[in-house]
């Protein structure tokens, strides 16, 4: 493994396309502001399908902010850039997942050429505890896309006509279509019978989770959907999550980015009540969301 | 008609190229083809554009190349050059993307002496976008966004001459004119035996752009001498 501290996220993300240009898996990790400069080299990734990887550890913001808990960063990672937002987004909700979707992350960008996020949080990125070293990757070989033995690579992301740019778009967002079918992953827990759905995700969803559990032991319908890829958003299964519901919660620490998200798969159903917990980079606790549930009952 | 000698490792099928007519590109991007063609290293080497007109050379040539964003020619060249030591990695750039959105990228490639040759085509100003003032730019120098002269009073930013105290001593840093094909050629060979040392290299080569200098044939020449009255060619670190 060759580890290289670069200058700033621009040299890490170009250097990470230089390097899987030749054939090597690479990746990179940052938060914030960072991330910002970050998306210069995923836009890149994105035009010339080159697989690419990055580990972000969202900060609360606006600015600087925090490094603890924030959901901030989900519509960056979603569509931080001058394209159509071409790229898979996981969202690890623990410390198994964090590293089962790290080892997706890389078989999915070697995969389908794509850039490919895992959007943790300070929370996740410095806890301890206990994990499954033991999931195997599938392999998916990096084969080198410059230097590749069969023909001689003239990669470019700029283009002199709309007309041009235009049927490369075309071609791409289809082929996006049918990898985002391949690639949508969520968890529906008891939604099945639920008259109340909570849409959390990430590690808010673990602490969701704890809240649906309990109210259920209670004996009431309450479920949770919880999206694992951000994107593509699992807009099918989200609304099959909601046949039964009169209403849902929206549970995140931001103040709607993740809620658009929800409300725009939904779209459609009107016959249901949306409740919302917003709190915009900071932790929620079981207890608050349990609350919050115990009041919509 | 007999057709200009061309170097083998050009891409035909893209001629007549992009440049406009007078272009200090073609020059340069000629006599590197000459290079790789002396030094049969063709099909061993990576070429990485920048943003700017140094992009209009994607497939300039038929060898592996890959364009980059404005200032990130050298990262990506970093990248691939650590997966693939046994390539030749050149970075192609103008001095807009190298002295001023890049100049961190060539800093850190110098100071960690990475083994890359950036070549720098350095025609005192933004062409592509239209002329603009960039770190090059001359005092004076008229340009679209300093249509009186420039506002600048520092003198213009001299790149090999920054890098020279902060890279390593075995890195190759020099100047040459695009005026000057025999020197071109001499010194892009230097520096690309230099990476093959594992070491990093740095060709500059002060060019014309008559159509945003706005010089017919005579004039770019005058401008072009003034310039090279300040852009002293040379080599500034290591072996002449």
């Amino acid at each position: 493994m060759i580890f290289l501290q670069t200058e700033d996220e621009p040299a890490a993300g170009f250097g990470v396309l230089g390097a899987a240009l030749g054939g090597k898996k690479s990746w990179t990790a940052t938060a914030a502001a960072g991330h910002l400069l970050l998306q210069d080299a995923v836009v890149a990734a994105e035009a010339m399908r080159i697989p690419f990887v990055a580990y972000i550890g969202q900060r609360g913001g606006p600015s600087t902010g925090t490094v603890i808990y924030s959901q901030q960063e989900l519509s960056i990672a979603r569509d931080g850039g001058n394209g159509e937002g071409l790229r898979i987004v996981l969202g690890p909700s623990n410390l198994q997942e964090l590293y089962d979707l790290t080892i997706l992350a890389f078989d999915l960008a070697w995969r389908y050429h794509l850039p490919v996020f895992i959007l943790g949080d300070g929370y996740l990125s410095k806890m301890t505890g206990e994990v499954d070293l033991s999931a195997k990757a599938r392999v998916v070989k990096a084969d080198p896309i410059v230097q590749n033995g069969k023909r001689v690579m003239n990669l470019r992301n700029c283009y002199s006509l709309e007309e041009e740019i235009a049927r490369v778009l075309h071609r791409e967002l289809k082929d996006y279509g049918s990898i985002a079918k391949e690639v949508e992953k969520s968890e529906v827990y008891k939604c099945t019978d639920a008259k109340i759905v909570v849409f959390a995700w990430g590690s808010v969803a673990s602490a969701t989770k704890e809240a649906v559990k309990k109210i259920r032991k209670d004996g009431h319908a309450v479920g949770l959907f919880r999206p694992i890829t951000l994107k593509p958003f699992g807009a099918t299964r989200a609304k099959q999550s909601v046949r039964n519901a009169k209403k849902i919660l929206i549970v995140e620490s931001a103040f709607g980015k993740f809620g658009r998200l929800v409300t725009e798969a939904l779209f459609g159903i009107s016959d249901i009540e949306v409740e919302r917990l917003y709190k915009p980079a900071e932790g929620i606790t079981p207890e608050e969301i349990e609350d919050k549930i115990r009041k919509m009952l | 008609m007999s057709q200009p000698r061309l170097p083998k490792c050009v891409n035909k099928m893209s001629k007549p190229s992009n440049f406009c007519p007078g272009c200090g590109h073609s020059l340069t991007l000629k006599n590197l083809g000459f290079v790789i063609d002396d030094l049969r290293i063709s099909s061993s080497t990576i070429f990485a554009t920048d943003i700017g007109c140094s992009l209009l050379a994607w497939d300039y040539f038929d060898i592996d190349t890959v364009q980059s964003h404005h200032g990130r020619a050298a990262s990506i060249a970093v990248g691939l050059k650590r997966a693939l030591p046994k390539t030749t990695v050149i970075s192609y750039m103008g001095d807009g993307g190298g002295y001023s959105i890049g100049l961190n990228h060539l800093v850190g490639a110098a100071r960690r002496n990475e083994a890359i040759t950036v070549i720098l085509v350095n025609n005192t100003l933004y062409a592509m976008t239209g002329g603009q003032m960039a770190p090059t730019t001359y005092k004076g120098e008229s340009t679209s966004s300093t249509p009186e002269g420039s506002f600048a009073k520092e003198d213009p930013f001299l790149g090999p001459e920054f890098l020279a105290p902060i890279c390593h001593k075995e890195a190759f840093l020099a100047r040459t004119s695009v005026d000057n094909p025999i020197q071109i050629k001499k010194y892009i060979k230097k520096a690309i035996q230099n990476q093959k040392n594992g070491n990093f290299s740095l060709v500059e080569v002060l060019s014309y752009c008559p159509t945003n200098w706005k010089t017919d044939a005579k004039r770019t020449i005058n401008f072009f001498d003034y310039l090279k009255g300040f852009y002293k060619t040379g080599v500034i670190k290591g072996e002449q």
